[in-house]
């Protein structure tokens, strides 16, 4: 018995007239853990009830602590009739398990109902009391700590990255139990939340398990994914890097990260080996299986092209890949690897890091992207009598009905084996080792998916190993005597021996090393990179029409379609950036999406220029029919646009390298011609490969040839694509390259579209532009939307496509604004000092022109609170009178402590309601994070039966993430958190039926709580300590000037 | 290909001021979109109207949404739902208790009842205010008169307590309640010069001087209706215009003490009592000014007349109330 669990329900306020009589409440709590349940007194006719119960108890194992949701129902008691549920609040305790997050849970939350949303909010405060268990063979792994960032979080030091852990669950999914018909929507929706949290913990507490045996102590870039596979079940997955880290205090925090090796590292840097076995002695059947059942099922995997950017040469569409890939999908998966060892190893060495930053020389070299994908059936595994069973006795313990169906998650594990291991070999052949910011995803219609995997294969540091390779000691000798900067982009590749033709050149940093033409990669821009002016937004966008099929020939279609669209989103990845005038991609993510009769290809990156890659190359147009005078005009006003096209670029985004005269570089390495070529690794790249040479003789240009319709609209479309508005710019990654001054100002949002094609008879032309209108309108739109923050940059640009029905596109956008300092922002060059130096004056002299009276009101409980914002609108705020700011404030939560307090701000007297920042990026720009909180990871439903009464689809949806978003905060303000960082919404699925006033939506999203405090306010605290820490922020104003 | 569904949710809830005010007078979307054209929003942004029509849409849903919260405005400072920094939400506010002139002098002193409701039609017409943005008003003017009806303390205060409102607006609102509480006609033709301002000033010296809370701070409705007792004694100064004596005697004294300060000495004289009669003969203010002081100090003059602490609560109150209705 290693916990216990205490509840306390304090009070409700804002609940729902339940009454019609009398337009009052009799609300009462359930309190549930488990299976035990507390229930408190009646609070009789009131909207505001004050239980003040007594601390509810539950002592449970720390396994169920992990795995279970406290669930907290509010009821209006009816003497007569059954008692009607208002709704409910799930919280998920896992951050009161480690004890560097919160220690205590406290505060409003709103209640929700899957049909009514919101109803009013419950104030409860949660503790839980550890015992140690010394059990060696525990099931539980409370103390592993999980961070969805995808870098070392800010107040820790990495001391061992391990690497990659993943874990899959599977269950039947509630909404395909024969139950559900009979039982009301709510109940269904309110099974699935459950169930989905139930697993999501599981989920979590094996994966810790695993972290546990590898002997670390965290997971970072944790991300979870649910797989709704509809009538074949409900998967849960999760992929993370187990690292090893250290708090860091004042005293450790000059000491070098990721520097103390592991002697488990020897074989492979970075990876424990595989003897050690990071599976989990839990006895769960999910583990226990070791046969293949792949070929049980149907299976295509598609070959696989690897980014490496090797990009110069032609694109025309009768150029080698294209014949070398309409070989390949010939071949099947199991083909492909056959004589493979790893075949059916069951090997869990995949040195993959899910990592998109990365600690100071850590990353060594990038080789380039690697992905593979792969098509599935999903079969339907379910046997009726089982699913009988299962809806009788209600239970969702997940154990019991996986000892029914071992062999499910066994298959879904294998299809992942089967991928990770295409994606590892692919890292091999571009002379990698491992692969960083890796990530996983699906994509799923009726019975068919894509699974899809992606990273960048790259060299990591052989410091990490204690006893280096010759190799290693070598390389890093040589690294150490470059300037820094340059050395990722180095190939790592044998030159002599390379797996595809590449155009190298020297280095234009060191002149030393070999770099490629053109980089592309998954991860953000390593903080040493050098960089020209600045990046931008790079979108491929690409609609394939696809006949409406069945089972395998479905599945063999878009397994057809697949390498084509792969290889017109790199060529358009390839062109846009060209005619940016840029070199490298980072952060790139290409999402297959796969409807009933299309596939959508969406491929989003941050272009910018490296400067130790060579400066990319024109575009250039060749007709094919060279003798025909006007079109020969035609061409070459095409040409005129865009080369007009590439100077603009090149202004906008303040790209000037500095000319270098050639002899200094050297000439190329010998490589006859330049060539796009897209490659798989393993057998197939030393097929001979018959090539077209279309490059019109301009060295370096990049030809783009004009031979049919397709290829004129494929040019126009390069040229619609509208820079973002003057003071805009935007980018995927973390931050924008090139901007280094933000100011505080931050917005997140979510956007959503959903367009109907109007057409039936559609084109894949006519789809093709409807797709880009659709993004670029939305691009737009948002720009409009934000046009008060300007000068603004849009960062995490995060775009999810979905095709929800036949002729629906459903495209969802998050996203953060950040509004940078113009006149600061041009000076890259200005040191560290200076520039806080200057941001304390600037703040301190805007906190200066506020009257004294406001600071000297704030001044006895809370010295340092009032921040910017607040003043701001403390100043403007006439329309709150005098008399409210004598009410006294009520903290939301016991453990904020003063200087965090926002909501103390005299503003906001009589609002309880503290602001809680939102943003998919890993910090908040102008403020140090003081402390991890622990992982948010929620997923609600929502459904309505009157949808026109709700404002329609719009309506509704607006209102349910308004819903979400309010929801994540109040679950962070009760850890005593005033911010989510690293935040993402990893799913959106909407479902609607106009005709019956219905609709339905699943969101799922995550995050990091922490608290988090303005430099500003470090600043003052740090130099008003030894004077009294009474003294109003204002007084800061004479210690900066 | 049409969109839709079509929504953007900031975590911070992005407040379009220009559109709230277009969404508060009671603009459809497609109107507040053509009239955002025509600002000249397309060329300054270089959007397109698809644009302005999707930003439009979705602020208009988000006033709606927040709608609801506004009716209790405390209920918008502790909702959660969303998240609008403290100075945006008192704008919210604000705004939308915030009244058409045109529309309130046509309301004011009326029964905030169904049927005035009815009327809404033909105050619309009247006054251009579009129907919407009257039902909004008269909705507001009825929900902060059924709030604080009932209330002890004072009227200016319990509005600004519930609706947290700006002092100048709750004080507009305690004359607009004063008025239908006590249905003041306020709508007869010769008050028609007079702006809501000089009826708000009258209301708010009424409200101070002549109600119960004048004189006691704690009983029911104190600011609401006219202390009744007041009223009664008020029959006791007639005597001032009924006895004939009295009368002349305070002539006499008024005209003594202002012969020759007043320009327009002769028609004072013959006119002695009335505001109308004044305007129409064109009295300067200062006149007017000079003349009501002395006519209201002189009573103290007066043997015989006892009702000086009544005469002055009722006097001190018509002097300014006259003065302030005392233009063009």
């Amino acid at each position: 018995m290693p916990g216990k669990l205490k509840v306390k329900i304090v009070a409700g306020r804002h609940l729902p007239v339940m009454d019609r009589a009398s337009d009052l409440t009799d609300a009462f709590v359930e309190v549930k853990f488990g299976n035990t349940t507390f229930k408190t007194d009646v609070y009789h006719k009131s909207l505001n009830p004050q239980w003040n119960s007594e601390w509810f108890k539950f002592e449970v194992d720390d396994e169920d602590l992990q795995d279970e949701p406290l669930q907290i129902t509010v009821l209006d008691h009816d003497t007569y009739s059954a008692n009607d549920a208002i709704g409910k609040v799930y919280i998920d305790i896992d951050p009161l398990l480690y004890s560097e997050a919160a220690t205590v849970i406290s505060g409003w939350f709103p209640i929700y109902d899957t049909i009514h949303g919101i109803r009013g909010e419950i104030n409860v405060v949660v503790k839980v009391d550890l015992f140690n268990d010394l059990n060696r063979f525990r099931q539980s792994s409370c103390g592993v700590k999980f961070f969805c960032t995808t870098s070392i979080p800010k107040c820790y030091r990495a001391v061992i990255i391990h690497g990659f852990v993943e874990e899959l669950v599977v269950n039947e999914d509630p909404e395909y139990q024969w139950i559900d018909r009979i039982r009301t929507p709510r109940a269904s929706n309110e099974a699935r939340q459950r169930l989905i949290s139930l697993m999501s913990g599981e989920l979590q507490r094996k994966i810790g398990l695993k972290v546990l045996e590898m002997r670390g102590n965290a997971v970072v870039g944790y991300l979870q994914c649910f797989d709704l596979e509809g009538e074949s079940g409900l998967v849960v997955r999760a992929i993370g890097t187990a690292c090893t880290l250290d708090k860091l205090s004042s005293t450790a925090a000059f000491l070098p990260a990721c520097n103390s090796p592991s002697k488990e590292m020897k074989e492979s840097p970075l990876v424990h080996p595989p003897s050690h076995g990071c599976r989990s002695t839990h006895n769960s059947p999910i583990h226990t299986a070791t046969g293949s059942r792949l070929t049980q099922n149907f299976s295509v995997s598609v070959p696989t092209l690897i980014y490496t950017g090797m990009g110069s040469g032609s694109a025309g569409k009768e150029g080698g890949p294209f014949k070398a890939l309409l070989r390949q999908q010939t071949q099947s998966a199991l083909e492909q690897r056959g004589g493979s060892p790893h075949r059916f190893c069951r090997s869990r060495e995949f040195p993959f890091f899910t990592l998109t930053a990365f600690p100071p020389g850590f990353l060594v070299h990038v080789g380039g992207v690697v992905s593979a994908r792969s098509v599935k059936l999903l079969d339907r595994i379910h046997n009726p009598a089982f699913v009988g069973i299962m809806g009788n006795t209600r239970s969702y313990k997940l154990l019991d009905w996986n000892s029914f169906n071992s062999d499910e998650p066994e298959t879904r594990d294998a299809w992942w084996a089967e991928i990770r291991q295409e994606i590892k070999s692919h890292a091999k052949a571009l002379g990698c080792h491992a692969v960083v910011g890796y990530s996983e995803s699906t994509s799923i219609c009726e019975e068919v998916c894509i699974l899809s995997a992606s990273g960048t294969a790259a060299v990591l540091n052989p410091r990490f190993l204690q006893d280096g390779t010759v190799e290693g000691c070598l390389e890093q000798r040589q690294e150490e005597n470059l300037p820094p900067g340059c050395g990722f982009c180095h190939i790592p590749y044998d030159e002599l021996n390379m797996p595809f033709p590449a155009h190298l050149t020297y280095c234009y940093s060191c002149r030393k090393q070999k770099v490629p033409d053109v980089l592309f990669t998954t991860i953000d821009l390593p903080t040493d990179a050098t960089v020209v002016g600045k990046g931008c937004l790079i979108q491929a966008r690409l609609c394939r029409l696809k006949k409406k099929a069945q089972a395998e020939a479905n599945a063999t279609a878009i397994s057809n379609l697949l390498p084509f669209m792969e290889y017109e989103v790199h060529t358009q990845l390839m062109n846009k950036l060209k005619l940016k005038g840029m070199n490298a991609l980072f952060g790139l993510r290409i999402q297959i999406t796969v409807g009933e009769n299309m596939l959508m290809g969406l491929a989003s990156a941050t272009g910018v220029y490296l400067t130790a890659l060579p400066t990319p190359g024109g575009i250039q147009i060749a007709g094919k029919t060279p003798n025909d005078g006007s079109y020969e005009q035609h061409i070459s006003h095409m040409q005129k646009k865009i080369n007009d096209t590439i100077a603009k670029n090149k202004e906008l985004y303040e790209i000037n390298p500095p000319e270098i005269p050639e002899e200094i570089i050297g000439s190329p390495i010998p490589e006859p011609r330049q060539r796009s070529r897209l490659l798989r690794s393993q057998s197939e790249s030393s097929d001979e490969v018959i090539e077209l040479d279309l490059s019109h003789g301009k060295k370096d240009a990049f030809v783009l040839e004009i031979d049919d319709t397709d290829a004129m609209e494929d040019v126009h479309s390069l040229l619609t694509d509208v820079p973002p508005p003057s003071g805009f710019y935007s980018c995927n990654t973390e931050i924008m390259p090139g901007i280094n001054n933000w100011t505080s100002e931050i917005q997140m949002f979510t956007s959503v579209r959903v367009s109907r094609l109007s057409n039936i008879n559609l084109t894949n032309q006519t789809l093709n532009k409807n797709f880009n209108d659709l993004c670029e309108n939305l691009l737009k739109s948002l720009y409009f939307k934000l046009r008060s923050m300007i000068p603004c940059c849009l960062c995490h640009v995060n775009f999810t496509v979905s095709l929800p029905e036949d002729e629906l596109i459903q495209i969802t956008v998050t996203a953060v604004a950040i509004t940078f300092d113009k006149h600061q922002a041009v000076q890259t060059t200005k040191t560290h000092v200076e520039k806080s130096l200057q941001r304390a004056s600037a703040d301190n002299e805007e906190l200066l022109q506020f009257p004294l009276e406001l600071c000297t009101d704030s001044l006895a409980s809370h010295p340092f609170s009032p921040a910017k914002e607040h003043l701001e609108s403390a100043s403007s705020n006439s329309g709150i009178p005098a008399a409210q700011r004598a009410v006294s404030v009520e903290k939301a939560s016991p453990l904020t402590e003063g200087h965090f307090r926002q909501r103390s701000a005299p503003a906001c007297a009589n609002s309880t309601v503290g602001v809680v920042k939102m943003t998919p990026l890993s910090f908040i720009p102008g403020a140090k994070i003081t402390k991890y909180l622990g992982i948010i990871n929620m997923f609600f439903i929502r459904e309505t039966t009157s949808l026109r009464e709700e404002g329609g689809v719009s309506g509704f949806l607006h209102a349910f993430i308004a819903e979400v978003f309010a929801m994540v905060r109040a679950h962070v303000a009760a850890l005593g958190g005033n911010a989510v960082v690293s935040y993402i919404m990893k799913q959106c699925v909407f479902m609607e039926n106009p005709n019956k006033n219905q609709a339905q939506c699943l969101i799922n999203v995550s995050g990091d709580a922490v608290i988090f405090v303005r430099e500003s306010e470090l600043e003052i605290i740090s130099a008003q300590q030894p004077i009294a820490s009474c003294q109003p922020a204002c007084s800061g104003g004479e210690i900066a000037t | 290909m049409t969109n839709e569904l079509d929504i953007f949710v900031g975590n911070t809830t992005l407040i379009d001021e220009d559109v709230y005010r277009l969404w508060l007078d009671g603009y459809s979307v497609s109107d507040a979109v053509g009239l955002r054209v025509r600002s000249g929003i397309l060329e300054q942004t270089g959007a397109t109207a698809g644009v302005l029509q999707s930003d439009t849409m979705d602020h208009y849903r988000t006033f709606h949404m927040l709608e609801r919260l506004l009716h209790t405005p405390p209920k918008l400072l502790h909702q959660l739902v969303f998240q609008i920094p403290p100075s945006r939400q008192a704008l919210l506010i604000e705004r939308y208790y915030a009244f058409d002139e045109a529309f309130v002098r046509e309301v004011l002193g009326k029964k905030l009842s169904k049927g005035t409701k009815k009327d809404l039609d033909d105050i619309s017409t009247k006054t251009g205010v579009t129907l919407k943005s009257c039902r909004r008003q008269f909705d507001n003017f009825k929900r902060v008169f059924k709030v604080v009806e009932e209330m002890r303390g004072s009227l200016a205060g319990n509005i600004q307590q519930h609706f947290l409102l700006s002092d100048r607006l709750a004080r507009d609102y305690a004359a607009v309640v004063f008025f239908a509480n006590n249905r003041f006609e306020t709508g007869k033709k010769k008050l028609q010069y007079l702006t809501f301002g000089d009826l708000a000033f009258c209301a708010e010296l009424m409200i101070q001087n002549w109600t119960p809370g004048a004189v006691d701070s704690q009983v029911d409705d104190m600011d609401v209706d006219l202390d009744k007792e007041f009223l009664q004694d008020l029959k006791e100064l007639k005597v001032l215009v009924a006895d004939k004596d009295l009368l002349d005697l305070h002539k006499s004294l008024v005209c003594t003490a202002l012969r020759g300060k007043l320009s327009v000495f002769p028609e004072m004289e013959a006119n002695f009592k009335f505001i109308e009669p004044c305007r129409s003969d064109r009295w300067p203010l200062n006149d007017v000014r000079l003349f009501l002081n002395q006519y209201s100090a002189s009573v103290h003059s007066l043997d015989g007349f006892r009702h000086q602490a009544l005469w002055d609560r009722y006097m001190v109150t018509l002097r300014s109330c006259l003065l302030r209705m005392y233009h063009d």
